[in-house]
């Protein structure tokens, strides 16, 4: 067996030549024979009847296929938590993009005519836009109460303290919509034919989301759908539950043609249509000792969902976990909200609900620091979660993890002490303002509470005759890393060369249901599965008498080739098993939240131009504790990556709705950060290790969205004095705080200097 | 996709592509970039936004970085292009590869045959390029995965090595 390993080495990408050589096959490089385009038809107001529908007779219509609501052969909705969405509206819409009708051509200009030739009329019915709107329920637009989810968390006697309480501090905060803009759009390719059903390519996250959708919509049973991830250019979130709906639309398409087709968005169509970053709204009245200890408070976390639950009940739940932060609440009482607006679904977005609240949490620090008359480092190191205390859902931290030492590290690789202040003086003249911001958080891996059993992923590893080893698993590759991270675990734990790993390509038909890739759960959850079934080829191995403890790639090749000859597969495959000590109480939403959460203290260092009111980050600092890193340049682009997107999150990304439509709805005028945008992102890990993932791994793909817009937003505050409470932050935003108290303090001087 | 008059009149485009005379009938304006990936399948130029924004279908034209989503067909009449497949033999090409490889400068890779191609735009006007230069002279190439940081970093590497040798 090899002395090296491949754990924690940076070994070449698996699918990383391909890449870098432009031969990477994604689902628009995919045509097949007699394939036919794609195209939707969407409502174009915010909530109505359909009255009727008009075809332009100029358009030669027997050449194209026209699919509507009622040619759907199963259920019309997109199956995932309740089944709310219709696939395609019949009778109602509820959002300004909702798809109608669906049509195919051969000939993509013509499709594109045709799809301006018909024209639907409405009887329009009065809209929800915003939360506010949503909460007075006037109207009331979906269900009972426009609520498509609450939670309440609750520790200690929180009504008792405020009258123990030096300070009560409230503040209010607010994050917006964000667009995921992974560079290549939602696409796929769907196939039918009798015998074998529907068949999918696409651009996706969770095949078998997409499979569980297909088999409802299709009215087919499990063996007569199958889905195939193919290479998938960025996803983040994105691509969770949107494939469910495109794919949809693509498989009635060719149920009805019998001909494969292919729908992939344009950029425009993409960004207007497909799901976002929940906009929030936190509101948080906190209880402060003279010596700045919380001792308790109130949080109420609101989140917009818009016109269909999908995933918003559980982007809720990570956002209600997360909404206390990192520090020890002795008392709390967390009231959160998912409600409808229309608009489309706001969807899964790296972080899910937990850079909403956790925004809010870290602006609100500072502002508790001010109010006590403390430093923000130091309100942050009364308050910090310490082991066995517990958090606000009375989770016991069992980890041991020093809050403490990562801020001191962060603030001494950051030079925060002596940047603040030299700024602080530096900021008394002159145009430029600078200012220091601190972040500190945290994120937990795998889903959340019970979530984990009811998922009972399974995965698969198996050898071929010639010793190499494939890994089977849902968990699909979209550049974070899968496909290597997870070859890693699997070469490491049967002792042979990275080089004999390979995985295969998700493909239902091919691989079991490991689950879907989010939540950062892929390296820690499906990595820890994967250890197993390639210890059970081994163990197999072995008690076939054909391999030694010890062996060399040879020898396990020879063992395989051995066992291959009379037996007709050599496969292992290992089911998740939650820990014995894992206890979560869904209807009181109290106990362990998650198996691990990573930790991370973020410093921001920014410039505020006060001719532009321009904001420019200057330095990032993200240390971060992320358990064993399995990878440390897939790491490090995981950070960076993240840290890139919470900077346009912050100060660049802004979504402008008109009527429930998003109207900037290019690259052009929604922004996000190019290569000359960027400070230095500097990251640094502490490795602690986690009992429940492979090799001491927790997940790292969310963490690094979480911090940044707080740690900036701080530093900008450090550097004016004022308290923006609000995401995106643009330069309007600055004029239209900075820009008067400027002109009056400009005034008596302009005057000085022409007298 | 931009819709096209209706009676779309095709007319004959000759230029080069990765060293090799092609002749075909197309619309004149047909972008480039669907000439490339549906006439003569070279399907390494990807679309990302179709307006110019994010550098996707960066391909070279006589030397030039252009979007190929910008580019009607027949303004490429004559023209020599170079796409991410026809630049194996290339010399910068392999270092590139291999930095980005090694650095992390791919991620799910949807970018990186136009930010390979605009990296080997810039090492060949500016060999010794420093931090900055690379910074800006990948700026009209959009990267969602990795926040650039390893692609800088590929690039410095790339550029070191063709210097050292």
């Amino acid at each position: 067996m090899q002395d090296r390993h491949i754990v924690g080495a940076s070994v070449p990408r698996k699918e990383g030549w391909d890449k870098v050589t432009g031969a990477a096959r994604y689902v628009d490089d995919m045509v097949l024979p007699g394939m036919l385009y794609g195209a939707t038809v969407r409502s174009n107001i915010a909530r109505g009847k359909i009255r009727k529908t008009t075809f332009d007779p100029s358009v030669a219509w027997d050449e194209f296929v026209l699919v509507k609501a009622q040619d759907i052969p199963g259920k019309n909705c997109i199956a995932l938590i309740l089944d709310d969405q219709p696939c395609l509206a019949s009778e109602t819409v509820n959002h300004p993009e909702e798809p109608i009708l669906l049509l195919a051509h051969a000939d993509r200009h013509k499709l594109r005519r045709a799809v301006e030739a018909v024209s639907i009329e409405y009887e329009p019915l009065p809209p929800v836009h915003t939360i506010e709107e949503s909460e007075r329920r006037a109207p009331i637009i979906w269900g009972s109460d426009n609520t498509f989810k609450s939670y309440l968390v609750e520790k200690g006697e929180v009504d008792a303290i405020w009258k123990e309480a030096a300070h009560i501090i409230e503040g209010e905060y607010f994050t917006g919509a964000q667009e995921q803009l992974y560079i290549e759009n939602n696409g796929v390719i769907a196939a039918f034919d009798p015998k074998n059903g529907v068949t999918v390519w696409g651009s996706l996250q969770c095949p078998y989301y997409v499979h569980k959708a297909l088999m409802a919509l299709c009215g087919l049973p499990e063996d007569k759908v199958r889905v195939i991830q193919m290479e998938t250019g960025g996803a983040f979130g994105g691509k969770e539950e949107y494939p469910s709906m495109i794919a949809g639309h693509a498989a009635l398409l060719a149920i009805k043609s019998r001909r494969p087709v292919k729908i992939v968005y344009d950029r425009m169509e993409d960004m207007v249509a497909t799901t976002k970053r929940h906009p929030s709204q936190t509101r948080h009245r906190t209880a402060v000792s003279k010596d700045g200890k919380i001792l308790g408070g109130e949080i109420e976390f609101t989140i917009d969902g818009g016109a269909y639950a999908t995933l918003s009940s559980v982007v809720l739940s990570r956002g209600t976990i997360h909404a206390g932060g990192p520090y020890y609440w002795p008392s709390v009482r967390i009231r959160t909200k998912a409600l409808a607006t229309n608009t489309p679904p706001h969807g899964a977005f790296r972080g899910f609900g937990a850079p909403q609240s956790l925004f809010a949490m870290e602006r609100h620090m500072d502002h508790i620091a001010k109010v006590v008359g403390i430093s923000p480092a130091e309100i942050r190191r009364r308050n910090f979660l310490k082991p066995g205390q517990t958090t606000t859902t009375q989770q016991v931290i069992r980890e041991e993890i020093d809050l403490h030492h990562l801020l001191d590290r962060a603030l001494e690789l950051s030079d925060y002490a002596a940047k603040k202040a030299r700024f602080a003086n530096e900021n008394k003249a002159g145009m430029l303002r600078k200012g220091m911001g601190i972040a500190a958080f945290l994120h937990g891996a795998g889903f959340t509470g019970s979530g984990e059993r009811y998922l009972n992923s399974v995965v698969g590893v198996e050898a071929g005759a010639d010793g190499n080893v494939r890994v089977l698993v849902s968990s699909a590759e979209f550049g974070q890393g899968t496909n290597t991270v997870l070859c890693q675990i699997a070469a490491e734990a049967l002792g042979l060369p990275y080089e004999n790993v390979a995985i295969a390509q998700p493909d239902t038909a091919v691989v079991p249901n490991s689950g879907p890739t989010v939540a950062s759960r892929t390296a820690m959850i499906v990595g820890k599965l994967v250890q197993s079934a390639a210890k059970g080829i081994k163990e197999t191995l072995t008690e076939a008498g054909l391999l030694d403890d010890d062996y060399t790639p040879e020898q396990f090749r020879a063992a395989c080739q051995k066992y291959l000859a009379v037996h007709a597969a050599l496969k292992s495959y290992a089911r998740y098993e939650a820990p014995g000590n894992v206890y979560w109480d869904d209807e009181k939403y109290r106990g362990e939240a998650y198996g691990a959460f990573a930790w991370a203290v973020y410093v921001a260092e920014v410039t505020v131009d006060l001719t532009t009111y321009a904001v420019t980050v200057d330095d990032f600092v993200a240390l971060q504790e992320v358990g064993k890193v399995l990878h440390p340049v897939l790491a490090e682009g995981q950070i960076t990556g993240g840290v890139a997107q919470a900077i346009g999150f912050a100060l660049y990304e802004k979504v402008v709705w008109q009527n429930g439509r998003m109207i900037n709805n290019q690259m052009t005028n929604y922004i996000m950060p190019t290569s000359a945008d960027l400070p230095p992102i500097r990251v640094f890990f502490e490795e602690l290790g986690n009992a429940h993932g492979a090799h001491g791994a927790k997940g790292i793909g969310e963490l690094p969205m979480d911090g940044p817009a707080p740690a900036i937003v701080n530093a900008v505050e450090d550097a004016t004095g004022i308290r923006f409470r609000s995401i995106p932050l643009l330069p309007e935003d600055l004029f239209e705080a900075l820009g008067p108290a400027l002109l009056e303090q400009d005034a008596p001087s302009s005057t000085r200097g022409t007298a | 996709m931009n819709p096209l008059p209706a009676a779309s009149a095709k007319c004959e485009v000759s230029f080069t592509v990765n060293g090799e005379a092609k002749k075909l009938l197309a619309h004149p304006m047909e972008r480039l970039l669907d000439v490339l990936r549906n006439d003569l399948k070279l399907t390494g130029t990807k679309e990302g936004c179709g307006e110019g924004e994010c550098g996707s279908c960066s391909v070279l034209l006589d030397g030039m970085l252009v979007n190929s989503c910008l580019v009607p067909v027949a303004q490429a009449s004559g023209a020599s292009i170079v796409t991410i497949e026809g630049m194996s033999a290339h010399a910068l090409m392999h270092p590139l590869q291999k930095a980005f490889l090694e650095c992390g400068g791919a991620q799910c890779g949807i970018c990186t045959p136009g930010m390979i191609l605009a990296a080997v735009h810039l090492l060949e006007n500016k060999p010794e390029p420093s931090a900055a230069e690379i910074r800006e002279g990948l700026a009209g190439n959009l990267c969602r995965c990795t926040g650039y940081m390893q692609i800088f970093e590929a690039v410095a590497r790339a550029a070191r090595r063709r210097v050292a040798k």
